[in-house]
């Protein structure tokens, strides 16, 4: 397989380990060229399936693994479009995510998400379609969404509930707050925290690990014990669609946009 | 259990030796995220070393309107 060597993404196979490395600057916003790129990721991800045992997903940028969807993208669109269109078009870029994010989480590779920093949103949401998060000790986990006006669209909710207790679920959405890693890692969402800066390298050593196990037994065991809440993730495209064309969404906007609090995430 | 003010002294201690700033130049009622110069990011870099030095969890909401070290302080002390 060629290397690819994107505007915001890259992706190589080095033996059986597939990597991807998300380079957008400044903190690999999700926008219309991530998505396209992560279109064809998942185009290729699917013909790598009977070379590749385990994907590795990381972050090149110091900021963080993703600061979420491209909300300045978002709000200049918004500008733009009729309320028409605002509808049509939201509603298409999150069929489109969510086909590739369900094709990562289908995936019969072993799903790793090596992070750090800043992990918000739908950064986030990228993170939980992963089978495993590895994360070092300065990550920070958050879904701002609800101070928008909205609720994370990238799946977030669906996949949050798969893996944690529904009472710290609704905390996160509810409250806006980040958690650090040593909480993520306490609550059962991080499967291991490593020192600052180690996490590509250990996830590298899950890998190895990985793939000295039977590919059919990893692939069943997955399968087994990681279902795909579809239905649910069909729910919550209709909700966010609800719930994005007013007012107050685009008011919030607007305020992210202009903001230049140390704190933008928060209402 | 730490005092307030043993609180506010390590929270000094800490900020200054993170943002390599002199302690001397840290007053309780300075607004830290001028004197140490600090953006969003580290912030949350902040958040997640006065978390791990104190052993407690401070929801980012709890920093909005904190600017001085002593209110900060104050913040921390109610969760430990």
């Amino acid at each position: 397989m060629t290397p690819f060597d994107g505007k915001t993404l890259s992706w190589k196979l080095t033996g059986q380990v597939f990597e991807l490395a998300l380079h957008r600057q400044p903190c690999n916003e999700i926008g219309s060229a991530s998505l396209e790129e992560l279109e064809e990721f998942a185009v290729q991800l699917k013909d790598q399936a009977s070379e590749a045992r385990v994907l590795i997903i990381h972050s090149q940028l110091p900021a963080g693994f993703s600061a979420g969807a491209d909300l300045r993208e978002t709000y200049r669109l918004l500008q733009s479009l009729t309320p028409a269109e605002r509808a049509a078009g939201v509603r298409n870029f999150l069929e489109r995510i969510h086909r590739v994010f369900n094709c990562i989480d289908a995936s019969p590779l072993i799903t790793l998400a090596a992070v750090h920093g800043v992990v918000f949103g739908g950064g986030f949401e990228l993170a939980l379609t992963c089978d495993m998060i590895v994360a070092d000790r300065s990550a920070r986990f958050c879904f701002p969404e609800l101070r928008l006006g909205l609720i994370p669209g990238f799946g977030g909710i669906p996949r949050l509930k798969r893996d944690l207790s529904n009472s710290l679920v609704r905390d996160l959405l509810l409250t806006g707050r980040s958690i650090s890693a040593t909480k993520a890692t306490a609550a059962g969402l991080v499967s291991q925290l490593v020192g600052q800066g180690e996490a590509l390298r250990v996830a590298r050593g899950v890998a190895a690990q990985i793939t000295k196990m039977d590919c059919n037994a990893t692939t069943a065991a997955k399968r087994f014990i990681k279902p795909i809440p579809y239905e649910e993730l069909r729910q919550e495209i209709d909700l966010f669609c609800e719930l994005f064309n007013r007012p107050v969404v685009e008011a919030a906007l607007r305020k992210f946009v202009e903001s230049s609090d140390v704190q933008p995430y928060l209402p | 259990m730490l005092t307030l003010d043993q609180t506010l002294q390590q929270l000094m201690l800490l900020a200054s030796e993170h943002f390599k700033v002199p302690a001397s130049q840290l007053k309780p009622d300075d607004d830290f995220f001028k004197t140490l110069g600090i953006n969003s990011l580290q912030t949350l870099d902040l958040l997640t070393r006065l978390e791990s030095h104190f052993n407690v969890e401070l929801p980012d909401y709890e920093l909005q309107g904190v600017s001085d070290f002593r209110t900060l302080a104050e913040r921390i002390q109610s969760r430990l």
